[in-house]
């Protein structure tokens, strides 16, 4: 949108400096843009994140692996399971194990998961802050009884603290799979009200379309991937290229956009929705039974009935906790698709049972140093709908 | 796939190429410093490899490395690259010392390292040559030291600030109560 310059010969322009966060309605996750604007017109966008910065990095490297669990599930807050799982399969192939076949699946359901509710908050937010609170009620409902289930299964209903290298802490409960069905029927029937609640909204379809655009060569130049990258046309996705965990055995499609603006990062954010239950309900058919853990007790705690009956459990269990499964020097890097791309960890181990050093790649980090090139040449009140789509996390972008 | 873009690598640049070798099914590239950008630069433009994503980008501070294959430089820069086109995925570092802790800049290859670059500044204080706008990204301006150095300690405490004094915007004189 952007504006033809009227011929105002009387009036003396300058560019105005405008500081728009860090604690800004709009701006959640803390972050901070500073405008420079011409009018209303944004020339240029400087952005500063770090605000939710707590040293994620630098803690893991003071843990054992095991205690880094809780941490990643700090990362990125609206999908913490994803973090958990990527950080486990990093440190799983700096190990060289594999986990049960039980667990893979389970990881693949709980990723699916915390997609579904990564993509139903980004739509929430861009709803709300575009006057659409019922839009906003409905997502957020949806999304709510998958906590449910994660308060089921894990114990806790955001930071699970549920992956563990070499497996995953305890099994689903019995009726989790019937408790999904009934989610996912409540999801689909709001998924139904939201679509038409927005999609052909005058008003946000209005402030979506044509804003935030980013190109396919562009998008790949500034490192975009997950939905942003796909909705500018690119059908990139760790699922499909580097499938990791069981997502080579179950069907499901990569949603692209064709423009790159904010309206197709929205459709595609829905339609991935839908493909995530898709996945789960493949995984469900095909999940076999059997234990979830490696065997393994130098990786994996051992049975609680071993660690007070035997003296081997009671050593096993001593040297995991103090010492922390002992992980073979040499680096890795792994990435899974986590809700808004590419989530790398590059780990490095010296061979003790602590990390020598741990990254993360955290996708919206790549994503929002372009923001101010999507923005250049918008009006100010396009930053809503653009930050919105692009879903900045601030416990992911600041680790 | 990349095993042979690994030995074309190494073929081309000689010298540059310190060493490879592929672990874990992840490539490595041990480049010098001083050929990286060129290196980058072949490594996105050759149809062969067409690393066009920038995946990736941190340093490692190797002070207190016990492990497997001994550092000899104190830092390494690792780069994570992987290719569109034929999905395979490469690793560079470049090891750097600790006397003169410069890299030349990436940012005129990949813009989507940019931040990333940004990053490994403030967390380690390697300084990329050539990049447009190395400030500090995730710290304040002010802050003392560099965090994730090995010798920076866990419980590191950091200098009170005296209050900023905030830049007192042009105003039209008379506009505002205080005057």
């Amino acid at each position: 949108m952007t504006r033809e310059h009227l011929p105002m010969p009387d009036l003396t322009c300058r560019e105005m400096l405008l500081q728009m966060g860090p604690s800004h309605p709009a701006m959640h996750g803390t972050v901070k843009l500073d405008l420079r604007l011409d009018g209303e017109t944004i020339v240029g966008i400087d952005t500063s994140i770090g605000f939710l910065h707590r040293g994620f990095e630098k803690m893991c490297e003071a843990s054992t692996w095991n205690q880094c669990f809780p941490y990643a599930d700090r990362l990125n807050y609206v999908s913490p399971a994803i973090n958990g799982v990527g950080l486990a399969l990093a440190v799983e192939k700096l190990l060289g194990i594999e986990v049960p076949e039980r667990t893979r699946y389970i990881r693949v359901i709980l990723s699916e998961i915390a997609r579904i509710q990564d993509h139903l908050t980004a739509i929430a937010a861009a709803a709300l802050e575009l006057g659409g609170f019922t839009a906003m009620l409905w997502a957020v409902e949806a999304r709510d009884h998958y906590y449910y289930l994660f308060e089921d299964v894990a114990g806790a209903r955001v930071t699970l603290s549920y992956c563990r290298v070499g497996g995953v802490r305890n099994d689903l409960t019995p009726d989790f799979r019937e408790k999904f069905h009934k989610a996912a029927a409540i999801t689909e029937r709001l998924m139904v009200d939201i679509d038409k609640l927005l999609t052909r909204n005058r008003i946000f379809v209005d402030r979506m379309r044509h804003l935030g655009v980013m190109s396919a060569a562009q998008a790949v130049d500034w490192g975009f991937s997950g939905p942003c990258l796909r909705a500018s046309g690119v059908p990139y996705d760790v699922r499909k290229d580097d499938p990791y965990l069981v997502y080579d055995r179950v069907d499901f499609d990569v949603p692209v956009g064709d423009n790159g603006d904010n309206f197709d990062r929205y459709l595609v954010r829905m339609e991935e929705i839908r493909q995530s239950l898709r996945i789960v309900r493949q995984c469900f058919d095909q999940m076999p039974e059997g234990p979830v853990n490696h065997p393994d007790w130098q990786v994996t705690h051992p049975p609680k009935t071993e660690v007070y009956g035997t003296i081997e459990g009671m050593i096993a269990q001593f040297e995991l906790v103090f010492r922390g499964p002992v992980v073979p020097a040499g680096e890795v890097f792994h990435s899974v698709e986590g809700g808004n791309g590419e989530l790398g960890f590059y780990v490095v181990s010296d061979g003790s049972g602590r990390p020598y050093r741990l990254h993360v790649r955290p996708p919206c980090f790549a994503i929002m140093q372009a923001l101010g090139d999507m923005l250049k040449g918008s009006m100010v009140a396009d930053i809503i709908p653009t930050f919105d789509s692009i879903n900045m996390i601030g416990g992911e972008i600041d680790r | 796939m990349s095993a042979s873009l690994l030995s074309s690598l190494s073929s081309r640049f000689g010298k540059g190429v310190l060493s490879t070798h592929s672990e874990r099914g992840d490539h490595t590239a041990v480049v010098e410093r001083s050929r990286l950008a060129e290196i980058c630069r072949f490594l996105r433009d050759d149809p062969a490899a067409d690393m066009d994503q920038p995946i990736d980008l941190t340093v490692v501070d190797y002070l207190s490395w016990q492990g497997n294959r001994p550092q000899e430089e104190r830092f390494a820069v690792v780069i994570h690259l992987r290719s569109l086109k034929h999905g395979h995925r490469l690793r560079l570092r470049v090891p750097v010392p600790e006397s003169d802790p410069v890299v030349p800049s990436t940012t005129s290859v990949w813009k989507g390292l940019s931040w990333f670059e940004r990053e490994a500044f403030d967390m380690f204080g390697v300084r990329f040559d050539g990049h447009p706008d190395l400030r500090r990204l995730l710290l304040y301006p002010e802050f003392v030291g560099h965090p994730l150095r090995k010798d920076y300690p866990i419980r590191g405490y950091q200098p009170t600030m005296p209050m900023p004094t905030l830049p007192r915007g042009d105003r039209v004189p008379g506009s505002h109560p205080e005057e």
